[in-house]
């Protein structure tokens, strides 16, 4: 019997990369599904006993060394608090959104790529969770590729929808690819001068060898993998490729991308800017936390007026994605305890209010075949459970009180405050949640407010198989907001270890 | 040669990564934009192979000498970047073949393949898509059920 305490690090990739291949031999039908749903199934668990492994571990932190070669030559996969969280947060997502896809995947991809679909779908989770997973700048690289090539294909899967799937799907493949290859130069340029590819060994070479911070040579690296993790997570100006993405993708991956894919490409940014760089070369010797916070500042206003101003629901949520990331951002970029704690914090606050609000209007697609806002119209009492999971995702979005999102934000002015003359910081996370209130509350007026427009069929309430993943996400958020015990703890010693420099 | 001309090699990837991210960003039509990327791509792969290279380097396999005994002979070339750039160009031939497939559905259901034109078939498309919704608002039932729908979404529309 294989002892699976020991392998966790590498199962959590391995099964789903195998299993995930498999799914296209599972034929047609429910099969597909059912097998896709155990596989992230099982990784969750092994996220989850991982996680524990590593609150349990003294040194807070568990390494693998993939067979057996030691760290220098070989692969390590690094596991400390956090990311064993954004483990979490991808295994756990990744099956609530597997469970929910079953009846939205029918209704909006061909009986005969269903397999297909969920085969990608399976490998897409496989490579956020290596990238998640790995302590190797390379095996970032290749995992990075991994899911981003397949959420280029399961983008495309949206185009018996609407064309402008495949257009939003090239788009995000050629400005995807040139950011992962700037990552892949910087990874080279890195290894260049550090000789090594693990990124202790990195972060420990670079901070020992005296005058190396200066070197031209590391500069190169640092700015090719910001602009190309920019890239990667959408920061504001590199954000084009992302709400035609989000807009034109199956319902289903809509809210498994804005739930984990950007979410990923935050934790790369935290690898390489604080583990590898470390704090002091970041965000002291560098300007770019001057650079990120204005970007993050200009994100969260210019895509807050931009999603007032969207007939599309789903785009409008795709823009507001942007802006939450922003905040994500602005937290890092303070680079003081509770910015980071902030960012970290409302990763995972995002991540299960957004995915719940994708959830909400794929099940409004399901029901009515459209997601504008004139089709919400009245959907407040036909579809009571849904519009309420959409209403209280946004109030989440706007920072309320018993909502996860005001604990992050709570977190975030925080830090914008301890910050010397950071106060029109903490004014820009307000007028952002401001914006945030104007967005929601046109849904919220439309579904509660106003009369369907007439020669609209009626429509019954979503199934409970897409309202049971959504509220035990949007739940999530409420109990989370509640009680902040454990994201908090978690943030903040996330938080410590990143300023510490060590994961 | 010494100097900056030395390493030429480094200039010819980052002449070889402009030309590339040039024609991604200057080339209208989507299958020079797939091999641009495809040469901006192959640039970095040239710096990964530089970079492994070692003055009077050879390659780092066993040697087999006169008497039959096999032994090193040093100096050799770093082999890691070899075979990390063999991983990439993988990856590299993946991202065309996702491209490739992409840009033969995108002709089929838009006819072309110049960015521009598609650009504004979609621009189009999100007018008539919002039109659709102002006029829904004054169209009486039979347009709503009937055939005005269905044209007010290109015909694309699997309710």
């Amino acid at each position: 019997m294989v002892d699976v305490q020991a392998h966790l690090p590498v199962l959590i990739v391995t099964v789903p990369l195998i299993g995930g291949i498999l799914t296209i031999a599972t034929g047609r039908g429910w099969k597909p599904w059912a097998w896709a749903t155990f596989l992230t199934g099982t990784v969750f668990y092994f996220t989850i006993r991982l996680m524990m492994q590593v609150l349990a571990s003294k040194t807070g932190m568990v390494s693998y060394e993939l067979g057996n070669w030691p760290r220098q030559w070989g692969i390590e996969y690094r596991v400390d608090a956090l990311n064993a969280f954004i483990l979490l947060i991808v295994g756990g997502v990744g099956f609530i959104t597997t469970i929910y896809a079953k009846l939205s995947v029918e209704k909006e991809i061909p009986a005969d790529r269903v397999n297909f679909f969920y085969a990608v779908w399976v490998l897409a989770i496989t490579g956020l969770l290596g990238i998640t997973v790995t302590g190797d700048a390379f095996n970032v690289y290749v995992l990075l590729e991994i899911s981003s090539l397949t959420v280029y294909a399961l983008i495309a899967m949206g185009k018996d929808m609407h064309r402008g799937a495949l257009t939003a799907s090239l788009r995000y493949l050629i400005l995807g690819s040139v950011g992962a290859s700037f990552i892949l130069l910087g990874i080279g340029y890195l290894m260049m001068i550090t000789g090594t590819l693990n990124m202790q060994d990195m972060h420990d070479r670079l901070m020992s060898v005296p005058g190396i911070l200066e070197s031209r040579t590391v500069l190169v690296a640092f700015a090719f993998l910001l602009a190309g993790l920019g890239m990667k997570m959408a920061m504001f100006p590199l954000h084009m490729w992302l709400p035609r993405a989000y807009t034109y993708a199956p319902s289903a991956v809509s809210a498994l991308l804005a739930a984990t894919a950007t979410k990923v490409g935050v934790y790369m940014a935290f690898r390489f800017l604080f583990t590898i760089f470390g704090v002091g070369f970041s965000f002291g010797m560098m300007p770019s936390g001057l650079v990120l916070l204005l970007c993050a500042s200009a994100g969260i206003l210019v895509t807050g007026v931009t999603a007032i101003r969207q007939t599309n629901l789903k785009r409008m949520l795709a823009y507001s994605s942007v802006g939450q990331l922003g905040y994500i951002v602005l937290g890092f970029a303070l680079a003081n305890l509770h910015g980071i704690a902030g960012s970290v914090a409302h990763i995972f606050n995002h991540a299960v209010m957004k995915g719940g609000m994708f959830m909400a209007l794929g099940a409004v697609v399901y029901r009515t075949g459209r997601c504008d806002i004139r089709s919400v119209r009245g959907l407040g009492k036909q579809m009571p459970l849904t519009l309420a999971a959409f209403t209280v995702g946004g109030l989440g979005l706007i920072g309320f009180p018993l909502t996860a999102g005001f604990i992050s934000k709570w977190y975030l002015v925080q830090g914008c405050l301890e910050r010397p003359g950071g106060w029109p910081l903490a004014a820009v996370v307000l007028i952002g949640s401001l914006l945030a209130v104007v967005y929601t509350w046109r849904v919220v007026e439309a579904a509660y407010f106003q009369e369907p427009d007439p020669g609209t069929p009626p429509v019954e309430e979503a199934p409970l198989m897409m309202l049971i993943p959504m509220w035990t996400l949007i739940g999530a958020s409420i109990y989370f907001g509640i009680n902040a015990t454990f994201t908090g703890h978690i943030a903040l010693t996330a938080a410590r270890s990143l300023l510490g420099g060590a994961p | 040669m010494t100097g900056v001309l030395g390493i030429y090699n480094y200039w010819i990837y980052v002449i070889l990564m402009m030309i590339g991210l040039y024609g991604v960003i200057a080339k209208p039509n989507l299958i020079k934009q797939a091999i641009a990327l495809g040469l901006f791509q192959t640039g970095i792969f040239l710096y990964y192979i530089s970079m492994a290279v070692i003055d009077g380097g050879t390659a780092p396999v066993w040697t087999t000498v006169q008497d039959g005994a096999q032994k090193f002979q040093g100096p050799y070339d770093n082999p890691l970047p070899h075979v990390l750039i063999l991983t990439a160009i993988v990856v590299s031939v993946s991202v065309l073949a996702v491209a490739l497939a992409l840009i033969i559905n995108i002709k089929r259901r838009y006819g072309t393949i110049e960015a521009d034109e598609i650009e504004a078939m979609d621009i189009a498309d999100r007018l008539a898509e919002f039109h659709a919704g102002a006029a829904a608002d004054a169209v009486d039932e039979a347009a709503a059920e009937g055939h005005g729908l269905e044209h007010a979404h290109g015909g694309h529309h699997h309710g």
